[in-house]
């Protein structure tokens, strides 16, 4: 080895000393604080997940619970835990895929046409309605939630006086129980309630404007020359959309269909305040169910271990999505 | 360009009489009058469907009517015959059956946004940096685990968060039971997400422009300190900004830890005026206090709302 080059190495090595000692000194200030609010409590929510953690644990100097092995876990999965009326493990995580599935599948074709649309040439008025289409993205979630579950109550929201409007009726004559109603709208599919309708209305009038924004920016990046070469070759409305629109709009979009898609399957501001989970536990989602545990039920043990399922449940579903969002993106490469 | 327009009269192309050229023009003229209405069309029918959730709160939030107050709305009245600001003031003075008013309920929320905001994003963006300019050991291990932890919905890591900080106890103050102990469990999941969406951001700065600092005799803490943060301002400040929006709308570490009326926040008067309690509560202070909830937020939003959309790093999906 030469002398230079025996330099230049030994600058390198101890130019990656001092990052580490550098990284140590920006990392330890975070490390820190997560290592006492996030790890540990993670750590100590699998320790839980194992023992029978109540109520009478919380309290100072009381015993230490017992340790029941998979107990909590068997529950879960058994339908077995006790003070739960209508708990259903296999109905829940049905629902809440369902759930997230068609609201990410309306919220893209929605998203996507109305940009589209926005994006039509010589469309007068296009920034008024840009600004009208963005408000639902920027109010609060919990705000949503709370004012659409007035407009979809039984005797007095907005949406049954509007109906009763339309049919030419007084007011109070359309009462539908949009969020309470036990029947099945859908006979041959039972596991959708009416008030699954009424959260994904609320879902898709929130979730559609961030998908347009997206989709809008996509569009936007297509160089119009493609367009026009698709022109020359013949190709019409369609054969554009497909061959030249499409193509562009999948990168950027799919992303956003995936963040949109853990985000609808963990919403709990919807479920919660609209329907409680209602009728008879039929809309509630696993992070409802989560919540209720703790919050009800003060099942602490039991809640540990549904949190614990909850982690396995993403994590199978984060695995299958990056491998989507590979096998896709060879496709525009 | 121009040898082929004036190659054109040289074509022979029968010329149009006058009156069938003007019918031509006159059908294109309709067909564009007709497409551009159908536009129009959609595109009301879709701002409609937009507002009138929107126009309907502010209607109602307005409507004091005397045969309104303490009831629900008797019919759809997007435009209240008699506006008044009535249900704001009771929105204010005591939006909830406790006795603590709107000024108390938001400088908690206020107290809460805060101190998230600042401590994930000041602790975050130092981390951040680390990840994306730094080489170390373990430095996939701990990106794994930072991305682990965004894995779970904050709602998940309740019941740990909640027998831990219970467990702290100074004389008669009890962590769990405290503004200090919500903000605790609300850093414990938006310092991960901060983490990776800075780590996001810092990842399209480009590297030249540190490595010029340093030619010019810069040290990695003055690169970081004259280079990198001025240029990550607008993702730091949509970060900061999400934080925010968390620790103020907080809504299930509140509802579950706080006992005290004078610690209650926003979230929760709001909570007490829905679902079960909805027949007992007037609907206008209701919709006013969503209106005043939602407000200072949503305006933020509007101005700046490029920036955050654009800021948000697709990694972080922390509920």
């Amino acid at each position: 080895m030469s002398a230079p080059a025996k330099a230049t190495y030994v600058r390198k090595r101890r130019m990656f000393g001092a990052d580490a000692r550098v990284a140590l000194m920006y990392l330890l200030p975070a490390f820190m604080v997560m290592a006492i609010i996030t790890f540990y409590p993670l750590l100590y929510q699998v320790w839980m997940s194992f023992t029978d953690f109540k109520n009478t644990n919380l309290r100072v100097g009381s015993a230490s619970p017992d340790w029941i092995w998979f107990g909590n876990y068997i529950k879960i999965l058994t339908n077995d835990i006790a003070g739960i009326p209508n708990y259903d493990f296999l109905r829940i995580l049905a629902f809440n895929l369902f759930w997230a599935f068609s609201n990410v599948i309306i919220h893209l074709c929605l998203g996507v046409a109305i940009a589209l649309l926005l994006n039509q040439k010589k469309l007068w008025f296009r920034s008024i309605y840009r600004a009208i289409y963005v408000l639902p993205v920027v109010i609060p979630p919990i705000i949503v939630a709370a004012v659409w579950r007035n407009i979809f109550d039984q005797h007095h929201g907005a949406f049954n006086y509007l109906l009763a409007i339309l049919t030419r009726q007084p007011p109070g004559g359309v009462d539908i129980a949009w969020l309470t109603d036990p029947g099945n709208p859908i006979a041959f599919f039972p596991l959708l309630p009416l008030s699954y309708f009424a959260l994904l209305a609320t879902n898709v009038w929130l979730g559609w404007p961030l998908n347009s924004v997206v989709a809008t920016g996509a569009l936007q990046s297509i160089p119009q020359d493609l367009y026009e070469a698709v022109e020359i070759d013949g190709g019409g409305a369609w054969t554009k959309f497909k061959v030249i629109t499409l193509p562009f709009l999948r990168p950027a979009m799919l992303p956003y269909a995936i963040y949109g898609f853990v985000i609808t399957f963990n919403l709990f501001y919807l479920s919660y305040f609209m329907t409680a989970g209602g009728p008879f536990g039929r809309t509630e989602l696993l992070v409802t169910q989560a919540y209720r545990l703790v919050q009800e039920q003060q099942l602490y043990g039991v809640a540990a271990a549904f949190s614990v399922v909850m982690f396995v449940i993403l994590l199978v579903l984060t695995l299958i999505t990056n491998r989507l969002t590979k096998a896709t993106a060879s496709y525009v490469d | 360009m121009t040898s082929e327009t004036q190659a054109v009269p040289a074509r022979a192309i029968p010329r149009e009489t006058t009156k069938a050229r003007a019918a031509r023009e006159r059908r294109k003229l309709l067909r564009g009058i007709g497409r551009q209405a159908l536009l129009q069309a959609v595109c009301i029918f879709i701002a409609i469907t937009v507002l009138f959730p929107i126009v309907y709160v502010l209607g109602v939030a307005l409507n004091s009517d005397p045969t309104n107050v303490g009831l629900q709305p008797k019919g759809l009245d997007l435009i209240p015959p008699h506006p008044s600001l009535d249900a704001f003031g009771k929105a204010i003075a005591q939006p909830s059956g406790n006795h603590v008013s709107f000024v108390t309920l938001a400088f908690n929320s206020f107290k809460l946004a805060v101190s998230t905001s600042l401590v994930s994003v000041g602790f975050g963006v130092l981390a951040a940096y680390a990840f994306s300019r730094l080489k170390f050991r373990l430095r996939s291990f701990l990106m794994i685990a930072v991305l682990a932890v965004l894995m779970l919905p904050a709602v998940a890591t309740i019941a740990p968060l909640f027998v831990l900080l219970n467990s702290v106890n100074i004389g008669d103050f009890n962590l769990r039971n405290s503004i200090p102990g919500v903000a605790l469990a609300l850093i414990s999941g938006a310092l991960p997400f901060a983490i990776w969406n800075l780590k996001g951001y810092l990842d399209t700065i480009p590297k030249d422009l540190e490595e010029a600092a340093t030619i010019d005799g810069c040290s990695r803490n003055q690169a970081f300190r004259y280079v990198i943060l001025p240029l990550a301002l607008p993702a730091l400040a949509v970060t900061a900004f999400l934080g925010f929006v968390a620790g103020w709308t907080d809504f299930y570490f509140s509802w579950k830890f706080l006992e005290y009326p004078q610690d209650f926040t926003l979230s929760m008067a709001l909570y007490g005026m829905v679902g079960a309690y909805a027949s007992t509560t007037p609907w206008n202070v209701l919709s006013a206090f969503a209106i005043l909830v939602s407000l200072p937020v949503s305006v933020v939003y509007l101005i700046f709302q490029r920036w955050i959309i654009g800021g948000l790093a697709i990694g972080g999906v922390k509920g």
